[in-house]
């Protein structure tokens, strides 16, 4: 159950994610008035809603990947702290997660690279306010719709650069073998 | 001292079928082997000891203390155990040096302490130059005298070890075997170890349990498990040679003597008390009783002849093989002569004749 909840925005169209989003968390909304209450201003069409969004849509990639690390960490290496009288807390901090730690980066890495790219939800949650809640990926559409091409070009590459990069490091970082460091390297 | 009554139920699933395990044995001081096949259930009654493992019923009894009561619904989490383990591929953090590796068990003691405690075990394993290291930049040999040290350093109140000599060279695992040695000598705790090679049941156990189908079959010193294994299934996983298996001819209490046929072969044997004429019953005879000469002619008064298959030259000497699973061990010939002659008669004296 939980497990679908966190994988549905993997598979919902982003606009849909978003719509839902803005029927839950809009101002009119229990959660929407807690919010107003507590921070003196809606979230929906604000920044913080890009943030929301961003992190929403790529969140799923990211719990997936978690979860497929900690469950490739060999469990002799769990069993083994345990017999040697470690708590769970103290297994976890000390051996699953620096285990699993690389692929968890790299995980990481290609979710901020997804949520840097998202449109329909960030759109449908945050608007398209110039200057506050504008993403680039948004930006891009609004540049091309409204014929400047200099500018949807320079953003295009920017982005294109920036992924890249995210790639590269991700598959770097994922490419080492779990926990040890690569020979020669320190 | 450990006291272990284990019960646990597998039903059969797709892949592996059903299999249960119900063993009860007691491991003092000294080495215990835990000797068995593969799948007879000897890791799994490790992990119910180490608390990996949850057995249905049974009782598990370290020192005083209960690690598991199933009627009673005790079962300490492995972390309470104070159970050393060393795992088959060591299992030691990839991610810490060989010092944070010892140091780690003994995370709850003062810094000073654990300092002087490591320090202690370094040299009294010989790893004080490589403490340093990660385990990927060490030698086999040297991990496993880490893995040894870092389930000893918390000073547990048993060893258990799984197959710690599986997949290792002759010299790794004369290292081994030195190391467990050291360790039963130094500390006055339980070693148990669980393995499927001979040799090293003989060479370090103490005592030893065969296990089969995850039942204990025979338990005793090596040497009398050897000498006198409980019935065939027992002889047959140790790998024993002159199983015969003989129906009864004739039998005298009389003068203590019975006739059996072997094959196409009569012989006198013992008198064979609780058996019938006409039974067929297992004999064992130790390699050592029985004597083996070049065939000249027909064959004796409980003579079989036998033609040769390999001679193994062993430390205590030779053994020859022959077809049909007959072995001699001992005999007074000269290595060349016993691979020269073909054909043997060997000789089977009464006295030596033991019923599985």
């Amino acid at each position: 159950m939980l497990d679908a909840a966190v994988t549905l925005p993997l598979v919902l169209p982003p606009t849909v994610l978003g719509y839902y989003l803005l029927v839950l968390l809009g101002r009119a909304t229990p959660f929407g008035r807690v919010y107003e209450w507590l921070f003196g201003s809606p979230l929906v069409f604000t920044w913080q809603a890009a943030v929301v969004a961003a992190f929403l849509h790529a969140m799923p990639l990211l719990v997936k990947s978690a979860r497929a690390a900690f469950e490739s960490v060999d469990h002799s290496y769990e069993r083994a702290a345990r017999s040697l009288g470690a708590s769970e807390p103290l297994v976890f901090a000390r051996v699953t997660l620096p285990l699993a730690r690389r692929s968890i980066l790299a995980a990481a890495a290609l979710a901020f690279a997804r949520s840097l790219g998202d449109f329909g939800v960030t759109i449908m949650l945050a608007g398209n306010i110039p200057g506050r809640t504008q993403t680039v990926a948004v930006a891009i559409y609004d540049a091309v719709e409204s014929g400047n091409g200099a500018l949807a070009r320079t953003l295009v590459l920017v982005v294109s650069a920036v992924s890249l990069a995210i790639l590269w490091f991700a598959n770097r970082v994922a490419a080492r073998p779990l926990g040890g460091r690569a020979p020669g390297t320190f | 001292m450990l006291r272990a009554k284990l019960r646990k139920q597998f039903s059969a699933s797709p892949g592996s079928a059903a299999f249960s395990l119900d063993l009860d044995f007691s491991a003092g001081l000294g080495v215990t082997v835990l000797f068995g096949p593969s799948g007879a259930g000897k890791t799994l009654t490790l992990d119910s000891i180490a608390g990996f493992a949850r057995p249905d019923e049974g009782r598990i009894l370290l020192d005083d203390e209960i690690l598991f009561d199933g009627a009673a619904r005790v079962c300490l989490p492995p972390r309470s155990r104070h159970c050393g383990y060393v795992f088959q591929n060591y299992a030691l953090f990839p991610n810490m040096t060989l010092r944070k590796n010892l140091e780690f068990a003994l995370h709850r003691r003062p810094r000073l302490e654990r300092h002087r405690r490591v320090n202690q075990m370094m040299e009294r394993f010989h790893l004080d130059d490589i403490q340093g290291r990660y385990p990927h930049e060490l030698s086999g040999g040297q991990k496993q005298r880490c893995s040894i040290a870092r389930a000893l350093i918390g000073a547990p109140r048993i060893l258990l070890l799984d197959e710690p000599s599986r997949g290792l060279d002759a010299p790794l695992r004369a290292e081994l075997y030195g190391i467990i040695r050291q360790v039963r000598e130094e500390y006055r705790i339980p070693v148990l170890l669980v393995t499927h090679d001979l040799d090293e049941c003989v060479e370090l156990g103490d005592e030893m349990v065969v296990v089969r189908d995850g039942r204990g079959v025979q338990t005793g010193k090596p040497q009398e498990v050897f000498d006198r294994p409980a019935n065939v299934e027992v002889a047959q996983l140790l790998g024993l040679h002159n199983l015969l298996s003989v129906e009864i001819l004739s039998l005298d209490p009389g003068r203590n003597v019975s006739r059996v046929r072997y094959e196409d072969y009569e012989l006198a044997g013992p008198y064979l008390p609780g058996h019938l004429i006409g039974d067929r019953v297992w004999l064992c005879i130790r390699p050592r009783d029985l004597t083996a000469a070049p065939r000249t002619g027909r064959p004796g008064a409980n003579q079989i002849p036998v033609s040769l298959e390999r001679v193994v030259e062993r430390v205590h000497g030779l053994r020859q093989e022959f077809a049909g699973g007959l072995a001699v061990e001992g005999s007074s010939i000269s290595v060349d002569e016993a691979r020269r002659v073909k054909e043997w008669a060997v000789e089977i004296p009464a006295a030596a004749m033991r019923v599985l």
